[in-house]
Order: structure tokens, then sequence, then C-alpha cells
């Protein structure tokens, strides 16, 4: 856009190289005339950090400072200040353009990428506690058999629960009352200054509805919101100074001032509301003890003294008392609103259309009188004095526990035997098992018991059976055989284990095929798992050979899903390709055809 | 009884619940004699009694169509001997008289049974019941008692009928933490048997040669509890887990089971029987491969 004759200096000792200085859109480009020197320079606007100018009035030469964002700072001497300050001005105008910028590619770049750097911090965090994770994510997202979105998609758990808990708590109000701020006050001046913070401005709001309401009807409209606040603190200073009379005399001045000095009439509305509203017969929810801005206290002023009430101006006195209920009531109440803003007005509004909900929730309509007025005399009639009724009874049933235990014996279907048959063999085993026994009464235990070879035999036997089985088992029997492999194997096979599940579960869930992109990722999840196949393949082999047989079955399951998986991925392509080749054949369509031999034109 | 002072009590006292089979089809057609195999199990219960002063043994004999307590040792503590029979410890006198008293009640109920047409099976389940029976009433009858186990001397085929009752009895004795060894003389497998053993960690061993019972049993199967801890016992290499279905008291490998109540059924049904609860549509079709399952809708 312009060009400058400048000379170039790196530090402010540096003699400094002649050229020209061009401001180019997004770019500031430096030639040296000499063509030999290397002092060329090219400066991105967006790179640039600040700029220091040297003053008119001062001894310097005219000389621009630029700082960039990795601190280098270049500094250019213009010929004159007019250069100096026309080339000053448009770079401003070009950093407050490139700022703007960013906001809106950023925007965009953000609802593509859906990362902010939060996010990658804790997927990180994440990946660095949990090793088993880390490797898969390397594993599959490295070699880029699974996307990022794909890896984390079924795994939101983890990285949603840090940010889930701390928005999960929800903070209370402060139990602190309001009109326990004490302002600051300047003896010199004889100035009072209150500190408003958006806190405060909540709880004022949530305490005092007559306020809240005067907020919304005066600003913006007849006040600004500095001055209302500050009518709100004269009001305050005047019931803190206890002189009814002055109160007095100034609500009939001004009127807005007397909105905040008279007793809180909505808030009178909303008690007397509450105790029209409670059921008589059962619920507590509100007596006349809520209705606290009329309760009769002792006198007793904030700081203890007591005070003699002036009837006529007796309404712009308020006690202790009332403050503090109102402000209990508005505490266990809790925060009934998420509005964060800063925005008095809209805090405002935001009260009070909770409260009008409430209080739409709250009316009485026709029918629901009815219904109370039924449901309370239901409640206060008397049982004795009833008549009988007679409900409709349901008959009890009670199922037979032997029905249970008698249905197992169930139909068992043998060969039929012959009554006759059973029932003589029956006698004849009988029989026999009797003269057994009388046997064995007379004759009494054999002698010997048992023959030494027979002894030995057992014993020899039972001695092979259990070394066999030490070998096959384990000398522990509530070892696993994994225990039993060399660490790396058994590393090694829980890692395929895992690595299979995670291909097989995005493999799996790809399917019903319907666009492109899920047909590339099947077709890279088959390689990975052809891969995973053969590696348990060679795994296998590499093992020791009295390990091998209990190997293959551990391998086995995995195996058969991966066969399961790539028999599917097989039909499914077959189906594809047939089903094309159907679709397309009334079509002009040559190279969808796979029918062999007919050429359609 | 005499109370006994605690420090006799030592860690390897037991106290032994034996299941005898005495199903007379199974011993009507087997080589050795029901007398000698009687002969073998009386001298190791003598042995076993031998090894502990304060060692308890319990007979139930498994019948046909019953099963009843035959002896119990801390009941016979007075001997009289029946003098005038030869040869046989007077120690057993009355567990023969039991015996033979209660084969004779066996046939009677046999008689008044119609024909049963069930396998031979003895009554596993009603005295693996009156075992754990008695083994509560014991653990309930103060602080000092014998380590209870169970030894189940089977050579009747299993009766798939009972396998409710059986399991029943199984998870039990797991709770109680009772063992159930089991010692399997007959010609065929049993899977009850195995799965009492596996279940609730006692030992599992089927002899072949019958003639040396006696050496079999007091090498495995008279180990206390506590020596069972640093005695290397024989362990089957596997485990046979077939249940039976519930409805024909089949032996199954693969079948349908409710999700309420665990009953097993061998084909599809449109309600549990157990528990009542209506089963949804049977997802497979005919004849369908594990591929066919995973499938989802077609594409169209």
């Amino acid at each position: 856009m312009s060009d400058w004759q400048v000379k170039y200096k790196s530090t402010v000792k540096d003699r400094g190289a002649r050229g020209i200085l061009k401001l180019r859109e997004g770019m500031l480009l430096f030639v040296p005339n000499d063509p030999n020197s290397d002092s060329k320079l090219k400066v991105l606007t967006p790179n640039i950090k600040s700029q220091k100018y040297t003053k008119e009035g001062s001894n310097k030469p005219p000389w621009l400072n630029l700082t960039n964002k990795q601190a280098r700072s270049h500094i250019f001497e213009f010929e004159n200040y007019q250069d100096m300050h026309a080339c000053r001005a448009l770079i401003t105008k070009a950093l407050a353009k490139c700022e703007e910028e960013p906001n809106k590619p950023a925007a965009v770049l953000t609802s593509a990428e859906q990362l902010s750097i939060a996010d990658l911090e804790l997927r990180f965090k994440v990946l660095r506690e949990n090793s088993e994770l880390q490797r898969l994510h390397k594993e599959f997202v490295e070699t880029k058999v699974l996307t990022e979105d794909e890896f984390w998609a079924t795994r939101k758990k983890l990285l949603g629960k840090d940010s889930i808990r701390k928005s999960k708590q929800q903070v209370g109000l402060k139990s602190m009352m309001v009109s326990g701020i004490k302002p600051s006050t300047d003896g010199r001046t004889n100035r009072v200054t209150f500190n408003l913070t958006s806190e405060i401005i909540f709880q004022i709001f949530a305490e005092k509805p007559a306020v809240r309401q005067a907020f919304i009807n005066y600003v913006p409209s007849k006040m600004t919101e500095k001055d209302f606040w500050t009518k709100y603190f004269r009001a305050e200073y005047l019931y803190s100074t206890k002189n009814t009379a002055v109160a007095a005399a100034e609500a009939a001045e001004d009127e807005e001032l007397a909105v905040f000095l008279k007793p809180d009439e909505i808030l009178a509305q909303e008690a007397r509301q509450k105790i029209r509203r409670v059921d008589p017969t059962l619920d507590m929810e509100a007596d006349q003890g809520d209705d606290y801005t009329h309760l009769m206290d002792h006198g007793i002023q904030r700081d203890g003294t007591m005070d003699v009430v002036e009837p006529q101006n007796g309404q712009f006195r308020r006690s202790l008392l009332q403050d503090l209920n109102r402000h209990a009531a508005v505490v266990l109440e809790g925060r009934n609103i998420d509005v964060d803003s800063e925005d008095t007005r809209s805090v405002a509004e935001a009260l009070a259309r909770v409260k009008q909900v409430s209080k739409a929730d709250g009316e009485t309509t026709k029918d629901a009188n009815q219904e109370r007025l039924a449901r309370m005399s239901r409640v206060a009639e008397m049982e004795d004095l009833q008549a009988p009724q007679n409900f409709p009874l349901a008959p009890l049933s009670i199922k037979d526990p032997r029905d249970y235990f008698e249905s197992q014996q169930g139909n068992v279907v043998n060969e039929p035997r012959g009554a006759g048959t059973l029932k003589r063999n029956v006698h004849e085993a009988y029989g026999s098992l009797k003269e057994s026994i009388l046997e064995i009464r007379t004759k009494g235990l054999s002698d010997p018991l048992i023959k030494p070879e027979v002894a030995f035999e057992v014993f020899r036997s039972l001695t092979q059976t259990i070394s066999t089985a030490k070998n096959i088992i384990g000398k522990n029997p509530r070892e696993s055989f994994l225990d039993r492999l060399p660490k790396s194997t058994r590393d090694e096979v829980l890692h395929h284990w895992t690595s299979i599940q995670e291909l097989l579960k995005h493999f799996w869930s790809s399917y019903p095929i319907t666009t492109t992109y899920l047909h590339t990722k099947a077709g890279k999840l088959k390689d990975a798992m052809s891969n995973s196949y053969s590696q348990l393949e060679a795994m296998k082999e590499s093992v020791q050979s009295e390990l091998r047989h209990q190997l293959s079955l551990l391998v086995r399951p995995m195996q058969q899903a991966l066969d399961a998986a790539f028999q599917h991925y097989d039909a499914d392509l077959q189906r594809r390709a047939a089903k094309s080749a159907r679709g397309s054949a009334g079509e002009a369509n040559g190279h969808w055809n796979y029918n062999k031999g007919v050429i359609i034109v | 009884m005499a109370t006994v002072a605690s420090k006799l009590y030592s860690d390897d006292v037991s106290l032994l619940v034996l299941l005898l089979d005495t199903n007379p089809l199974f011993w009507s057609n087997r080589s050795t004699t029901f007398s000698q195999f009687l002969s073998h199990v009386l001298a190791f219960l003598n042995a076993v009694l031998g090894l502990n002063q304060l060692n308890r043994v319990v007979v139930i004999a498994t019948g046909y169509c019953s099963c009843d307590y035959i002896y119990d040792s801390s009941l016979t503590l007075s001997g009289n001997s029946e003098s005038g029979r030869t040869g046989m410890p007077a120690l057993f006198g009355s567990l023969l008289e039991k015996l033979e008293d209660f084969i004779v009640k066996d046939e009677e109920l046999i008689k008044e049974q119609e024909h049963d047409e069930r396998i031979a099976s003895s009554l596993l389940s009603g005295s693996l019941s009156m075992a754990l029976c008695y083994i509560q009433r014991v653990f309930r009858s103060g602080h000092l008692h014998p380590q209870p186990r169970i030894l189940c001397l089977q050579g009747s085929p299993d009766g798939p009928e009972q396998y409710v009752a059986v399991m029943n009895s199984i998870f039990s004795a797991q709770r109680l933490m009772v063992p159930i060894d089991s010692c399997y003389i007959g010609t065929q497998n049993s899977a009850f048997l195995q799965q009492a053993s596996y279940i609730t960690g006692g030992v599992h061993h089927a002899p072949k040669q019958l003639d040396g019972l006696f050496q079999f049993l007091t090498t495995i199967f008279a180990t206390d509890l506590h020596t069972r801890s640093f005695v290397q016992l024989p362990k089957p290499v596997g485990v046979d887990f077939r249940a039976s279905c519930f409805c024909h008291k089949k032996t199954i490998d693969m079948g349908y089971v409710c999700s309420v109540c665990l009953s097993i059924f061998c084909e599809h049904h449109k309600k549990c029987s157990t528990c009542g609860s209506v089963f949804g549509q049977s997802k497979l079709d005919g004849a369908s491969t594990v591929s066919d399952k995973k499938r989802k809708a077609p594409d169209s």
C-alpha cells in the first residue's frame, strides 16, 4: 500500500541498512538497497505485538520500533516524522483489522474440531494416567486406523467426569445479611461509599421484591442504575439512622425514595396468598407466622436500643426481626436461577420471572379449589360415623409350594420296562442286598482287608495322578494359566485381548454400511484385525511346547471372534457386489456391472 | 454327654457324614459284592474314629426311594456288645442292624409305588439334605464343635430329575462352608458329584479298582480339613458342568435360560414354569449361524 525509504536496524546501536519498507496486505516487507546484504525482512502483521516510536519533540531521529511475538524488535528509521506517523497509523489499522479476523476463523475452527485447549489437556491427562489406554491410543490412532473422535467417542465418561464434577455443586447464598455490609465513611468529605457487587445485587433483589420491581420499572426509563442505587442506599442510610421524621420528610419529597422506605408490599401480598392456600387439615406449609412483616416484635432495633413507636411514622421503621426472617427465608430457598451475568437488569428480570412462574403455579383455579374442598371434607370425616363400605375384593391366590417341587419331577421318558419285570428285578436286588448284610454280620470284616499288592498299586496310581495333574494345572488350584506364562507373553496376550475388543467394537458399530466413510472405516479395521490375527498365530508358535496347548485354548475365543467378523465382512461385500450388479442392470452404466460377458450400452 | 475341656480340641477334630449308596439296582449286578464293599467302608470308619478321640462319624443310607440315618458315633458310646456274634466289632453291630431295617423299609416303599420308570438312581438329594440338617444342628450346638465334611460314596448314575434339589443342597453346603467329597464307584461319570466337589471345595475321585477301595478311602478321604492345606490330593483336570433341563429332566449342554430365575429349558417356552415370567420372541430362526445372529437389519 505504501512504501517508505527507511534504514533498518535490528538494535539501537546498529548502523542500519538502507532500504524500502513496504506495507502490504497483512505483512511488512523490507527490501534493502544493497542486494548483497541479507537484512531482508518480512513481518506478518498478526505477529506484531506492539509498536513504539520516538516523539517529535525529542532529539532522536524518527524511529519506529516493532516488537513481534517472539520478542524480537525491529527498528526502522524514517526520513521524517510525517512518514513515521503515516506508517504507524497504517500499521495500527492493520493490527486492529487482523484482531477482528482471528475471532471469525477461530469460531470456525472450534466448531469443526470441537477441541479446546482444556479438552486436549484433559485427554492427555487421561492418557497419561492409564497406560493401557495410551498403548491402545498409540496403536490405533497414530497408525490412522481410528480417528481421535472415534477413539474417544465411547470414552466420554472418562473425559466428562472432571468437568461434570466441577459444575455439579450448586453454590448457595451467603448467610451474612446484606444490610450488614457497612459502608466506608469518609469523615473528611462527609461521603458514605457503598460497594456493590453482583452477589450483593442478587441478594437485594431476592430479599426485597419491591426493590426489584422498582428497578424494572425505573431503570433505565426514569433514572440510571447509579442513581437508583444511590437512592436505595440513601434509604438504607436513613433506616440506619433511625430518624423516622427525616425519613418521612424525604419520602414525601421523593417519590422513588418512598418506594424504598415503604414496607415491601409485594412481600406482604405473597405471604397473604401463602396463608390463604394452606390446607387447614394437613398442610403446614405456611401459617400466620410467615407473615413476618407484620409481626408484633419487641421494638428492638438493630443495635439493641429500645424505641418508642410513633404511630404516624410507624411505616418507616423496620425491625431486626423482620430483616432476619426475610433474609433467612431467602437463604433457605437457595439460588433458584442460573443467571450469571453482570447485567443487573437481567438478574432482576430473571428473578421476577421465577416469582411469576411460582405464583402462577400457586394460583388456585376453580377446579383446584373444588378439589381442595373435597379433600378437606374427606379428611375431616370420622370413620365410625360412616356407613360400612363394601369394597370389591380380589381373591387371594397362594400357590402351593409343593407344586414347584413336584413339577420338578416332570415327565421323564425312559425306555418302558414291563411292570412285572421291574418288580421282579427289584425284589431280587433287595434280596441279594439283605443276604450281603447277613453275610457280613456273620463273617465279620474280611481278613486281610486288602492285599498288599493292591494297596501298592493304588499308591502308585495315585502318585502318578497327582504328579501329572500338578504339571497340567499347577501347584495352586486357584492359580490361573496366565500366571505361568512368561511375563512378556502374558502382557502381549492381554494387550491383544483389549485391542481386539476395541477393534471389534468399532467394526461392529460401523455396520450397516451406509456411507463411504463407514466403508473405508470398515476396510481399515479389517486390515488391522488381520494384522492382529497373524500376530496371534506368531505368538502361539513362539511359546514353549508345554504351554502351547493351553495358550491356544486361551487364544481361541479371540480368533473365533475375529473369524466371525471376517466372515461378516466378506459376506457383506459379496452382497453389495451382487446388489449393485442387479441394481445397475437397468442403467446404462457399464463399469458397475459384475456379470461376466454382459455389456449394457 | 460329658463336656470336653477346650484344650483337647485340636485343629483336626472332624465330623464325617458318610452318604452310603444302598441302591439295590446298582448293587445287584456288580462284581464286587455289597458285603465286600461294606467291609472296606466299616474299616475306613474305624480308621477315622481312631485318628482323633473326638472325631465323630454319621452314616446316612441312600436308598432307592428313601434315606435314613443309620449310625451316629456320638450316640453309641455305651458299647453294649452283642455277644454271640462273631467277627464283627461291636461298634458296628447297631449299624448293620439299622441298615437291614432300612433296606426292609425301602423295599416296602417301592412296593407301594407304581411302576416308576426312572433311571435307577439313588435319592442323593434326600441324603444330602439330611446331612446338611445334621451339620446345621452341630453348628448350633455351641462353641466347640468338630469341623464337618460330607463324604458321598455313590455308584448309581445321576437322576436328572433331582438336579434342582441337588444343586440347592450344594449351594447350601457352599454357604455353610462344608466341603462335599465324593467317591464315585460306578461306571459312568457323575456330573452332580463333580460339580458338588468343585463348588464346595471338596475332593472328587473315581477309583477304578474296587478291591483297593479301603486304600483309596484312607489315603484321600480320611484327611481332615486342616490337614488338606498341606497335603496334595488328586484333583480332576476338568469338571462336567452339564445341567438338566427343567421341563424334561434331560441332560443338556446348550439351552434357554430364564433371565429372572435362571431356570434352564431345552426348548423355547412362552412362559417360565418356575417364576411365571413371560418370555419374548425368540430371535433365532431355524438354521442360523453365528454370523447370522450378529448381522443387523439387511441394507436396503
